[in-house]
């Protein structure tokens, strides 16, 4: 495919989705290890209330507002799972299973109620996202990427993911040292000093940015999947946490570009004649790849079983 | 209008719905109270997204046979089964590999519910009409509900209720003590898939009315609301069974009672509110009883300190411990104990001194370790025993001038 036709039309969902995909994957690691990897599923859940109410309160679909108002949502569902779970001694996951059904429910009920019908906000686009539509009109080729009266044109969520990108990857670099302690060994890292609660916290909140910014982009269903399966993959391949890091970026990258492509050309190959989901392929391709790994990964067992290191 | 629903008078549909509801409620609250015992509450989270491939299957191979595509049973029966191939799934995930419950449970929702957005995006490509019934099986729709969906979802509904009492014993047992359980010669893993297969029922007959997202709502609040108010597990049970028919009854009643106010959303927000209630003001493990129990405590404390220091003959300077005193008629508000006071405290120096001894005597030594500063003593020894400590101790005596 030539370049006039690729840049314009393919290459920003290509990057939005890339992007988006390793911004969830690299919180999604620790999640992962944590044990709280549903606290994605959580967050991407209680997204919709959020943007419904930013939507009541400002009444129009501007991005600020909304991305305010998915990560105000976020938090609430935070400490309300928090204070469930502390005020009725619940379980953390029966806690969270009340807490972002009901605000889900809370969100469809809000949008049913309201008047949303000459704006595009409905359920549907809070799970699947958008990915095909972000394209960038004002390319003309290749050179338009050196072209600034081009580059103003870009959609505004590619500036907004590859921030976020950076923002999660930066926060991973900083607190590389206690992260990992802390999540191998929390009562060791108490012991040396580090606010394990804090840190903890942080790293819920970073997961939260990345799963709102990719939920503007792509929608809920890459962000649970992001979170989790490229992640869960990386776990098969090593032992050894920098490894695993750098697998799960390279599957999060490989399932978005393989399920964009798929999903964009896929059925032209097959004979049809539209494209299926892109978010939706992107997720299906993350789950091909878990279920390779942990069908030949070398360190697929749970105890002293791998074959070798 | 509300109280017309309340009382099925609101037409054909809003009964059916109603009913339909209210028997879903049950069946939904008494199977995820063994999920919720069993600590495995999101598993139904992963096994109800795992129904929408199943679901887009089902409506291809139905438009493929030449029917239109929205045979509820042929549908609900797709969506079983690409349940149970999520759920062996997430189960092979966890038991063969080093991934956490929690990690599989993620994986299996996300592709599967992925998987399906795919399936369904191809069928909105294939232009045969109709397909807009199955987006409302992610939501719910009860709108163009038919007297043989809501058959379908009551045979469902006490299908299931059947197999869970019929199977609520070694359910019970897997859910507080798997090992004992094992020990026992239970199948321990059969009966988790057991669990897991009737969860899935539940999912697959609520489809039609809360949809796959909200159907884990009523598989978790009413267990967790109905585990406020009972320490035992049958109790628990038929508790969580109540609560979730009255949010299925009320909930379709409020939905029926105005315009767009969806069914399923209603229904789980009418199930929280249940919860709140519960959270604030069950008897014993409620915030409420908890705070009054609180206070209770901090009154004793306060008291029997405040008794101590009057008849040790010290003045007393926390307002609080004055204040709790006075009201008892224990002390005047300059601090002065009344004479019912100087009797409760010469009683509680007593004790203090009688409890020293249990405290320092071996063959007291169970007594004495309910030592808590607060425990009258008459509570945990006989009347003989507390004589023959104050033996020991001798009786007040004259002062020798």
């Amino acid at each position: 495919m030539s370049g006039e036709e690729f840049v314009p039309l393919s290459l920003t969902p290509l990057l939005i989705g890339t992007f988006a995909a390793i911004a969830c994957a690299l919180p999604g690691n620790f999640l992962v290890l944590r044990k709280q990897a549903l606290i994605g599923d959580a967050i991407s859940h209680v997204v919709l209330p959020g943007i419904v109410v930013a939507f009541l309160v400002t009444g129009t679909i501007s991005t600020w507002p909304m991305m305010l108002g998915a990560a105000g949502a976020a938090v609430v569902a935070v400490v309300l799972i928090e204070a469930i779970r502390r005020l009725g001694q619940i379980e953390p996951g029966a806690a969270m299973g009340v807490v972002f059904t009901t605000m889900f429910a809370a969100g469809v009920l809000l949008l049913e109620q309201t008047d949303t019908s000459t704006v595009h906000l409905d359920v549907e686009h809070a799970l699947y996202g958008n990915l095909e539509s972000l394209i960038w009109l004002d390319a003309t080729g290749w050179s338009s990427l050196l072209d600034i009266e081009a580059l103003a044109g870009l959609p505004p969520e590619l500036p907004r993911i590859a921030l976020t990108l950076v923002g999660v990857t930066l926060f991973t670099w900083l607190f590389w040292r206690p992260l990992k302690i802390s999540t191998f060994d929390e009562g060791f890292a108490r012991t040396i000093g580090i606010r394990t609660g804090v840190l903890g916290m942080a790293l819920v909140i970073t997961a939260a940015i990345a799963a709102v910014a990719a939920f503007d982009a792509v929608g809920s269903i890459i962000v649970i999947a992001m979170f989790i399966c490229p992640p869960a993959a990386a776990r098969m391949l090593t032992n050894r946490l920098e490894t695993q890091i750098a697998w799960s970026v390279l599957f999060a990258t490989a399932s978005a570009v393989s399920g964009y492509v798929l999903a964009g050309y896929g059925p032209l190959w097959l004979g049809g004649a539209d494209a299926v989901s892109a978010a939706g392929m992107i997720a299906t391709m993350s789950g091909l790849i878990l279920a390779a790994a942990a069908t030949f990964g070398p360190c697929r067992a749970r105890i002293g079983a791998h074959t070798s290191a | 209008m509300l109280w017309d629903a309340l009382t099925l008078q609101l037409g054909y549909n809003a009964t059916l719905v109603a009913l339909g509801a209210t028997l879903l409620g049950v069946s939904a609250g008494v199977t995820g109270t063994f999920l919720f015992l069993r600590k495995r509450a999101l598993v139904s989270d992963a096994i109800s997204h795992a129904t929408l491939p199943g679901v887009c299957l089902a409506f291809m191979a139905l438009v493929a046979l030449g029917g239109d595509g929205r045979n509820l049973l042929g549908l609900l029966a797709g969506s079983a089964i690409s349940a149970w191939a999520g759920l062996l799934c997430m189960n092979w995930l966890t038991r063969h590999t080093r991934l956490a419950e929690d990690a599989a449970i993620g994986a299996v929702l996300s592709v599967f519910f992925g998987f399906g957005i795919v399936l369904l995006t191809v069928i909105q490509t294939m232009g045969v009409g109709r397909q807009a019934g199955l987006e409302g099986f992610l939501l719910g729709s009860t709108a163009g509900m038919l007297w043989a969906d809501a058959m379908i979802i009551a045979i469902g509904g006490a299908v299931t209720l059947l197999l869970v009492m019929i199977i609520r014993r070694p359910m019970t047992l897997v859910a507080f003590d798997p090992e004992y359980a094992a020990a026992r010669g239970l199948p321990v893993h059969r009966i988790d898939l057991a669990m897991m297969g009737l969860v899935m029922a539940v999912t697959v007959v609520g489809l039609k009315i809360v949809g796959l997202i909200l159907i884990v709502a009523l598989l978790i609040i009413p267990a967790v609301t109905a585990r406020f108010w009972s320490e035992r597990s049958e109790h628990v049970v038929l508790l969580a069974g109540v609560a979730g028919g009255l949010a299925g009854y009320i909930g379709a009643a409020i939905s029926a009672s105005a315009p767009n106010l969806p069914t399923g959303p209603i229904i789980v927000l009418v199930s929280f509110a249940f919860f709140v209630v519960s959270l604030f003001f069950a008897p014993k493990r409620g915030v409420l009883a908890a705070v009054l129990r609180h206070l209770r405590f901090q009154r004793r404390v306060h008291i029997r300190q405040g008794l101590l220091a009057l008849a040790q003959g010290q003045k007393i300077y926390e307002p609080l411990t004055l204040r709790l005193l006075r009201r008892a008629g224990l002390a005047r508000a300059d601090g002065v104990a009344t004479d019912t006071g100087k009797a409760r405290a010469a009683k509680a120096l007593r004790d203090e001194r009688r409890w020293e001894i249990v405290r320092a005597d071996l063959a007291h030594e169970a007594t004495a370790a309910l030592y808590d500063g607060l425990r009258d003593i008459e509570t945990v020894l006989t009347r003989d025993q507390i004589a023959e400590i104050d033996r020991r101790i001798g009786g007040p005596q004259g002062i020798l001038l």
